[in-house]
């Protein structure tokens, strides 16, 4: 199970590094939230995809799944998730005012 | 246990919080900014003398022992840096009142500060290896509202930029986190450390350290700080002095924390690589403070040098090259802040950023262009000042351990800093009088003032380094021998 994950984490990292390596920003910030979803899946695949119990001690199971990396998941899932809405405001914010969205016209030392 | 520790978070977080409620009123939010800052100050001066008197200090959160909990720890390393943390920020505010302009004190500029303070301690205070990552989160995000606040184009511009780079550094930060977890199946820094040395730092542990390092040398600006110079350059003064004095040293923390406490075990391949890395960000740095005639830039690049020098320190892991490395740390925190902060109010009085066209001030501002003289000095090292005696202990570290090539390379980028700052100076004060409107007597000198006390600290930490070093060399011991730090956080949860 855990080399299906790895490949499909590969896969996420894969296009999301294409992603952000194109002009548009919005695929840019597409590309974020693609290596996001991989990095999340990583935490979870790196404490072994074992089967057992959800992590509730109501479930009175033999054993449970490692409890730690879920929650460190729920943290960085809501971290990325404010960046995001952050990134995308000020990409909005930037079209308005500079009006484009294409990183290489975004270049230059000219101050304005 | 202390419960003390966790004061320099919680005093920032309190005041940003409040401060939120008081958007209104400006003379409130300066006060209560005021207050919160000094209360700081005071904070992490007590918490620097405990750990002066009684040694290592720790607190577990809600009683949880390591490795269960989430620790803080301060060392003395991470004390000195909290204490430095306080008084730039305090410094950088009393700044900002007379220089950032009452639109961006209306959109919650107070507040953003003061968060951007709470991350930057709780970097320099945590035991915890993924509360490293929250607490460089609260910073990050902090900064990048700091940079964008304002909304002029340069700033849209350079942040787009500067939220990429952060995002994908600390996505990587996860990753190496996630694969740090799947091999040794912790995250409390003392427990990682003893669990790395139990498994021996084979092979996948050192492709973990050298993640953490590509990561920790995004953030810092070592070797990879192509986003640098150009987000640096678009807020104004007080803010890249914010920027330029703690964000990247937090980078350069985390560095030496890893790499002196958890990755120690194979130097021939972690130490060397970080060295390369330093030696051509002291040389590329060095080539951009020559190259622009940009006072932002040059000042920027300044940064740049300094971060390859430290992590020099760094890689030469011995006890007085790793003592230099958090003397000219410390130094370089205060003069930075102080040199971006001078670079701010020369900019206001000449009206103008580029070198050609200013000239001359050392006649309308002659206490502006002496301390900025001095600052110059006291940055390239020059000896009864405070870049001295950090500069020459890494350099004694660099020669015991043979590193002819880096310390060649050191005194040559020194040479050069000298010559960029000198430069400013010179242009900048010196030469033909410029027609510009002179500021008012009183703007100047609540603009002087915040700067006045800065070089004071800095010139009186060059005249007393022998008492400074009682502090440092503490930090050193701490830094060279990691069983020091495990001993203080796990030996007390046994109890």
């Amino acid at each position: 199970m855990e080399l299906y994950m790895s490949l499909a984490i590969g896969v996420l990292f894969t296009v999301g590094v294409y992603l952000i390596l194109s002009k548009s920003i919005l695929r840019i910030i597409l590309g974020t939230s693609f290596l996001t979803h991989g990095v999340h899946l990583l935490l979870l695949t790196m404490s072994r995809l074992k089967t057992g119990s959800a992590p509730l001690l109501g479930e009175k199971a033999e054993s449970y799944v490692d409890p730690l990396p879920q929650a460190l998941i729920l943290t960085s899932i809501v971290i990325s998730f404010g960046v995001t809405s952050f990134f995308f405001v000020l990409a909005y914010k930037a079209y308005q005012k500079l009006g484009t969205d294409d990183m290489e016209q975004l270049r230059g030392k000219d101050d304005e | 246990m202390n419960n003390l520790l966790i004061l320099p978070l919680l005093i920032p977080l309190c005041t940003a919080v409040l401060l939120i409620f008081l958007k209104r009123s400006i003379p409130l939010q300066r006060w209560i900014s005021a207050i919160g800052s000094a209360a700081n100050v005071a904070a992490a001066g007590y918490i620097l003398y405990q750990v002066k008197t009684d040694g290592i200090q720790t607190l577990y959160m809600s009683g949880w022992v390591p490795p269960y909990g989430i620790t803080f720890v301060a060392d003395m390393l991470a004390a000195l840096l909290v204490l430095v943390t306080a008084i730039i920020g305090s410094f950088c505010l009393f700044y900002s009142f007379s220089s950032i302009g009452e639109e961006r004190e209306r959109h919650y500029f107070y507040p953003l500060l003061q968060f951007l303070l709470v991350g930057v301690s709780g970097s320099f205070l945590t035991g915890d290896i993924f509360n490293l990552f929250v607490c460089f989160e609260v910073m990050l995000i902090s900064s990048y509202a700091l940079i964008v606040l304002g909304g002029t184009k340069i700033q849209l511009r350079e942040s787009l930029k500067y939220i990429l780079i952060n995002i994908l550094s600390s996505a990587l930060f996860v990753a190496a986190i996630a694969y740090l977890y799947g091999v040794v199946g912790t995250l409390n820094m003392a427990d990682l450390s003893q669990r790395v040395a139990e498994a021996g730092q084979d092979g996948v542990l050192n492709v973990i350290a050298i993640m953490f390092m590509i990561v920790f040398s995004l953030k810092a600006g070592l070797f990879l700080f192509f986003w640098l110079p150009g987000s640096y350059s678009a807020p104004p003064a007080a803010i890249t002095a914010l920027f330029g004095a703690l964000l990247t040293k937090v980078g350069l923390y985390a560095l030496l924390r890893t790499f002196t406490l958890i990755f120690y075990h194979e130097p021939s391949i972690t130490h060397e690589w970080m060295g390369w890395m330093a030696g051509a960000t002291m040389a590329l740095g060095a080539f951009g403070a020559l190259a622009y005639k940009d006072i932002p830039r040059i000042l920027n690049y300044n940064v740049v040098i300094s971060i390859g020098f430290i992590a020099f320190g760094l890689t030469a892991a011995n006890k007085d090259s790793l003592d230099g490395a958090v003397l000219y740390l410390v130094h370089d925190m205060l003069a930075k802040a102080l040199l971006f902060i001078l670079g701010g109010i020369v900019i206001a009085a000449a009206r103008t950023t580029k070198l050609n066209g200013m000239g001359g001030l050392i006649r309308t501002y002659p206490y502006l262009g002496w301390m900025f003289f001095v600052t110059a000095l006291a940055i390239a090292g020059i000896p009864p000042l405070s870049g001295f005696p950090g500069k020459m202990m890494i350099l004694r570290g660099g020669l015991q351990n043979e590193q002819f090539w880096l310390v060649a390379l050191s005194l040559a980028s020194s040479f050069i800093v000298l010559y960029s700052l000198m430069r400013i100076f010179m242009s900048a004060f010196w030469g033909e009088e410029r027609q510009v409107p002179v500021m008012s007597g009183k703007q100047q000198r609540s603009m002087l003032i915040p700067a006045a006390g800065l070089l004071v600290i800095v010139v009186t930490m060059g005249l007393c380094a022998e008492w400074l070093y009682d502090f440092v060399s503490v930090a050193g011991d701490t830094l060279i021998n990691p069983s020091l730090y495990i001993d203080a956080v796990l030996k007390e949860g046994m109890r």
